[in-house]
């Protein structure tokens, strides 16, 4: 013990002061959460979770306020299926998540509406959506039940930043070019003449569309399997 | 006269899938052939005739009475996911056929977001009495079923042709539902479910 801790003294000495970024920088974990963050982005890599993207996404805010709660939801979830993954039973174990996870959402539901009702009033009926949110239940069945709660939590906060992200970026596309805005404050001026074609749903398929299509085209090593 | 109202207005003005979004990640993933998207829609519509209804009783008879509106999210799964489970033992057993057309379209249909939102938008938004509920479901399966036989057969014709590499799949299909989710835009107006609600 004394030898061990002899040593450690010694190698701490020799070893140069690495800066604490570039530590965290190399740990598991946040190699982890940026992984997540793009390689796994469920909107413009697995084209997954498109009824939230779409429904909420007229304005940069909408977007945002989405994704923060999708973000909780998914976290939330993650931890607790993470806790619980030793004493569900395999066969039903789809229902027992989409249990916690509708819990979480309706919680996440009676915040939002409480808190913030201008914006529970613009996203209407898209918070409860977070529950058939594929890629919810995609992360507890793909990585909570197979990883501790630390673990299945830093995945599902890289996963949810990624969604905020690609949320954000979409609303911001839809609000300047329909709005001449962002986040509310005028960009275009006056002589910009609104879209309207991207308010509508019209303008939300080609917006998500021409995203997807640009990273996937440009993207280094993405990988592009159907027809 | 209200009831065949709603199901075309379901179907034509307030389609679930190009003005709602409902139901987009199956109906990108399955429009690419068009066996398996007559399949999903046929089950999509089966599915939503029923579940419409029973989440109507579910919400009128037990959760208003007592006052536990908070709980709806999570009963609404739990009936959806019973009544899927239901249809498909049902359907083995009695009708082997339809099992083997439907069946593995079925346990898919409980995570997807057009049945959970089409009772969400009947009960929350528009507040539709049990007919009225029931025609909804009804007609909101049939215009999901309408646009995924179109995607389906404009995709075929899609594999043929020069498309940029990252567009392929995914990309062009999201453009795609755009441009037909703009021609469904002139039937707007033409029947209004508003006028409906809570009636």
């Amino acid at each position: 013990m004394a030898m061990n801790e002899a040593n450690l003294q010694v190698s701490k000495a020799q070893v140069p002061a690495i800066p604490i970024w570039r530590k965290w920088g190399q740990t598991a974990t946040f190699k982890e959460l940026i992984s997540d963050i793009w390689n796994d982005n469920p909107t413009f890599r697995m084209v997954l979770a498109l009824c939230p993207t779409m429904g909420a996404t007229n304005m940069a805010i909408n977007g945002f306020t989405q994704g923060v709660a999708t973000m909780f939801a998914t976290a939330a979830s993650s931890i607790t299926i993470a806790l619980i993954r030793n004493f569900v039973p395999s066969e039903v174990r789809i229902a027992a998540y989409m249990i916690v996870i509708a819990a979480y959402v309706s919680l996440v539901d009676i915040i939002l509406k409480a808190f913030l009702p201008p914006l529970a009033q613009a996203l209407g009926p898209y918070v409860p959506l977070i529950i058939t949110n594929c890629f919810v239940l995609g992360r507890a069945e793909a990585f909570a039940s197979k990883n501790g709660p630390w673990l299945s939590f830093v995945d599902a906060i890289g996963v949810g930043l990624g969604f905020t992200l690609s949320l954000t970026l979409i609303g911001i596309v839809r609000e300047i070019l329909g709005f001449g805005t962002v986040f509310q404050m005028p960009l275009l001026g006056d002589a910009w003449i609104p879209w309207v074609f991207m308010i509508v749903p019209g303008g939300a398929f080609v917006t998500v569309g021409l995203y997807v299509g640009l990273v996937r085209q440009f993207s280094p090593g993405g990988s592009v399997e159907e027809t | 006269m209200d009831i065949l109202l709603i199901v075309i207005g379901a179907v034509l003005t307030n389609n679930i899938l190009l003005t709602a979004f409902l139901g987009l990640c199956p109906f990108v993933g399955v429009s690419g052939q068009y066996s398996s998207a007559s399949g999903m829609g046929m089950a999509v519509i089966f599915v939503l005739t029923l579940t419409v209804p029973s989440n109507w009783l579910i919400n009128h008879f037990v959760l208003e009475p007592f006052g536990m509106e908070y709980l709806q999210f999570i009963t609404f799964i739990v009936t959806i996911a019973f009544v899927v489970q239901m249809v498909e033992m049902f359907m083995k057993r009695f009708s082997p056929e339809l099992y083997n057309a439907l069946g593995i379209f079925l346990p898919l249909i409980t995570v997807n977001c057009a049945i959970f939102g089409a009772s969400l938008w009947a009960m929350q938004l528009w507040k539709f009495n049990f007919v009225q509920g029931a025609a909804f479901g009804f007609g909101g399966g049939v215009g999901w079923a309408l646009a995924i036989l179109a995607m389906a057969a404009i995709r075929e014709r899609l594999k043929m042709a020069p498309i940029p590499q990252g567009m392929r799949g995914a990309g062009i299909t999201l453009i795609i539902i755009g441009l037909m989710a703009l021609g469904f835009a002139g039937f707007t107006g033409m029947i209004n479910l508003q006028q409906f609600a809570g009636s």
